[in-house]
């Protein structure tokens, strides 16, 4: 169902004053969560920058805007506006012929997202620390925003959030399981474009800033939501669409940097799990003592259970098909990564089954935080002094049992769908789904 | 430049620079005392200073753990300091001086060392001398009086065989030509009491039993409960619930005392580490309250135990030492 057959979002989405709103409310957001990491309480459940970075953002994230929009958190994110106004040298006004800055192309090597694979485990890797630690999450927030701005002056477009950013990779390969997609109307009429104003600019607005030609967009993987091919396209070809759940799945991905991006996705939620949720007080340490034996031991399992155990569990089942490739690969890259496919609903959905206990567990700071976020005694809403009390407890364990099951039957499913695609069993990969929603119920529950 | 540029660049500028310095400003104007456990820091600031009469507010937060704020040798109840919270205090002081302040949850090892002044100055109101101003420790303490070498060992060599009962002593000290003055009681412990009635035809047991009752009839219920309060309050952490040298603090001293810097010695001062089981009655029957005061308003000098005599009164001291005896004597069934 195209939504922008409606009038009212379709002007809202060409005019860019709605988006720009909600850009400073963002932006002052962001920068506030900076100040208050560096200057508030170093408290982190009382601190405003923890609370509503790790907990509030988090939650909206990972159980909204993840399965029901996407990419749609990267349409209103603040991170790469700095950067993006001081690339095109201004907020509204279209561009110039001329760039402003170096506006180099991304080296061709790194046109992928093996950075962000790498940037997503540096920050899981000290997570414990981070998400515990005011004045540690607003360097990291503040070097983000840094690093936004300086790769805006040295390449083209938004070069941070498609080849750098920590959670773009997850969130953009999640995003295929959105029911929600932009994508041209007819094919012919890109095809016969002149200058193709939504890759290049034009007078009405700025070429794809993440790269695309929209023209050739069959997945959300990889677009931003900007919107601003809406406003560029001459023929008003580009629609939002409405779909099923999940539809860019039937096309696999063959890429193994994506592939990985499941892995560690799918080990990262297990592992989270298993040091932030379980009972065991030596993980845990290893975890929070950044730099010592144990942490550098936790490390190790960290990225072995990852980049090794995970990924060859997948393999070696993959070898035991009963059905091999009509080739005879068996454990071909082609095969290895399409049915890696199959890991990201199961992925998504032990992120949502973990993020729900952790959230639910933790949301009553949020009241605090909002009316003293800064720790100095304000009380701004009258909440300040709420006590902490996990919410929900009664339907917890049950949502997570339901989102795991359902993951799992949703990762048959699409587990069967690749399989198809490569000709290979699907059984293997769905016996290894079953046993990895298992060991998740034995961590959560 | 369009208008619509030019307000948009405006708003953005605005807005961030009020996100900024909004809260800035009122965060430079709000001076919080922050605690955080002593090996991370203590209180921060650690001296606050006053003038006489003039009312202190207080704005206390924790970057940690629980922590407790009171002010030594004051009529004040403890108030909890709270992770990323604000307690709000009001104090007024009506005498010049340095007062402790000091905190009053167990929040971790070295708990007794968060400890900071508030030096009061001014001209006082109130007819006690300026100097000195605070309470009435500032006399002369008992123990220098009586000359007492506070570090030495006082162990008695004869101990009782079953602990002496105040009950019994009270009906076999009836007819005894024994001083029961305050000063004696203080002065002398049980053991030199039990050592000046070897003249007279009792039983061992029974020479302990009077020294029992010479301890119950110089304190009273309420001074009993008061130093029961202040021991669970302020020693209980190390010195144990019961007395025994085994609070919750207790093993890790004695696993922090090689590398502690309490030690003078490393190693071989380990046991200065372990604190004080006050059910032996072969060191507190050998110990006169006199002592214990020393020991108590003094510190240990080297070991964990902290000097008490900036934030205990005077009476507060005794009414603790005579809880202290409790752990060796049975007070039960003596009616004041």
């Amino acid at each position: 169902m195209e939504l922008t057959r409606n009038p009212f979002i379709k002007n809202a989405l060409k005019s860019r004053y709605p988006q720009l709103a909600v850009f400073i409310v963002m932006l002052v957001g962001y920068v506030f969560a900076i100040l208050a990491g560096l200057i508030g309480t170093p408290v982190g459940s009382h601190n405003f920058s923890i609370v509503f970075v790790w907990i509030a953002w988090w939650a909206i994230l990972i159980l909204v805007a993840v399965p029901f929009f996407g990419r749609g958190w990267c349409a209103v994110c603040p991170i790469p506006l700095p950067g993006e106004w001081l690339q095109r040298g201004a907020v509204l006004t279209p561009p110039d012929k001329k760039p402003k800055w170096l506006n180099l192309r991304w080296p061709k090597a790194l046109r992928n997202i093996w950075l962000q694979n790498i940037s997503f485990l540096l920050l899981a890797l000290f997570s414990s620390v981070l998400l515990t630690t005011p004045n540690i999450t607003a360097i990291v927030l503040a070097a983000m925003l840094f690093a936004a701005i300086g790769l805006s002056t040295i390449f083209e477009r938004r070069s941070f959030c498609r080849y750098l950013c920590p959670v773009g990779g997850f969130i953009g390969l999640y995003s295929q399981t959105a029911p929600i997609e932009l994508r041209i109307k007819e094919k012919q009429v890109c095809v016969t474009c002149d200058g193709k104003p939504c890759y290049n600019g034009s007078a009405n607005g700025y070429g794809c800033p993440w790269d695309v030609f929209p023209g050739g967009l069959t997945k959300n993987t990889y677009c931003g939501l900007c919107m601003e091919c809406i406003r560029t396209c001459p023929h008003d070809n580009i629609a939002i669409n409405l779909r099923p759940f999940s539809a860019d799945l039937s096309k696999p991905s063959t890429r193994m940097d994506e592939a990985f991006k499941a892995f560690i996705m799918f080990g990262s939620a297990m592992i989270y799990a298993g040091v932030l949720l379980g009972p065991w007080g030596a993980l845990k340490d290893a975890a929070y003592n950044v730099g010592t034996s144990a942490w550098f031991m936790y490390v190790i399992i960290f990225l072995g259970m990852i980049f090794i155990i995970l990924p060859g569990l997948f393999s070696f089942s993959l070898s035991l098909s009963p059905n091999p490739s009509p080739a005879g690969r068996g454990v071909g890259v082609r095969v290895f990564a399409s049915l890696a496919t199959a890991l990201l609903p199961l992925g998504l959905m032990f992120w949502v089954a973990f993020s729900l206990s952790f959230v639910l567990t933790n949301a009553t700071y949020i009241f605090v935080s909002l009316s003293d976020p800064l720790g100095l005694g304000w009380n701004l809403f009258g909440t300040a002094n709420t006590a902490w009390q996990p919410m929900l407890t009664s339907i917890l364990a049950p949502a997570q049992t339901l989102a795991l099951v359902g993951g799992l039957i949703w990762s048959a499913r699409t587990a069967q769908k690749a399989a198809g695609e490569v000709k290979v069993s699907s059984i293997p990969v769905i016996i290894y789904c079953f046993i990895a929603t298992l060991a998740m119920l034995w961590l959560l529950l | 430049m369009k208008r619509s540029e030019l307000l948009s660049r405006i708003l953005i500028t605005v807005a961030v620079l009020a996100t900024v310095g909004t809260p800035l400003f009122i965060w430079a104007r709000t001076p919080l005392i922050h605690a955080k456990i002593a090996e991370d820091g203590g209180w921060n600031p650690d001296i606050i200073k006053v003038n006489v009469g003039e009312p202190l507010h207080l704005k206390l937060t924790s970057d940690d753990v629980v922590h407790g704020f009171a002010v030594g040798q004051m009529d004040m109840q403890s108030v909890d300091v709270l992770p990323g919270k604000v307690t709000d205090i009001t104090l007024t002081f009506d005498r010049p001086g340095i007062y402790t302040f000091f905190c009053t949850r167990w929040c971790g090892l070295n708990h007794w060392r968060m400890r900071g002044t508030i030096e009061v100055t001014g001209a006082s109101d109130s007819p006690i001398p300026a100097e000195p101003a605070l309470g009435e420790v500032e006399r002369v303490p008992m123990y220098v009086t009586l000359g007492l070498d506070i570090d030495a060992p006082h162990e008695a060599p004869v101990i009782p065989s079953s602990q002496p009962s105040a009950s019994s002593g009270r009906k076999l000290a009836a007819n005894l030509p024994i001083d029961r003055s305050t000063d004696y009681y203080r002065a002398n412990s049980p053991y030199q009491v039990f050592g000046e009635l070897s003249n007279t035809s009792m039983t061992d047991s029974q020479r302990w039993d009077v020294a029992a009752y010479l301890w119950q009839s110089n304190t009273t219920a309420e001074s009993l409960a008061n130093g029961q309060q202040l021991y669970a309050q302020n020693c209980a952490a190390c010195h144990g619930e019961n007395g025994a040298g085994d609070g919750v603090f207790a093993d890790d001293l004695a696993a922090a005392g090689e590398s502690s810097t309490q030690t003078m010695t490393g190693a071989d001062n380990m046991t200065m580490q372990t604190p004080v089981d006050f059910t032996d009655p072969t060191r507190m029957l050998g110990a006169s309250p006199a002592l214990l005061q020393g020991k108590i308003l003094r510190g240990g000098m080297g070991t964990g135990m902290p000097m008490w005599g900036s934030i205990f009164t005077e009476e507060q001291i005794w009414d603790l030492i005579a809880y202290l005896y409790s752990f060796q004597f049975n007070y039960q069934g003596v009616t004041q």
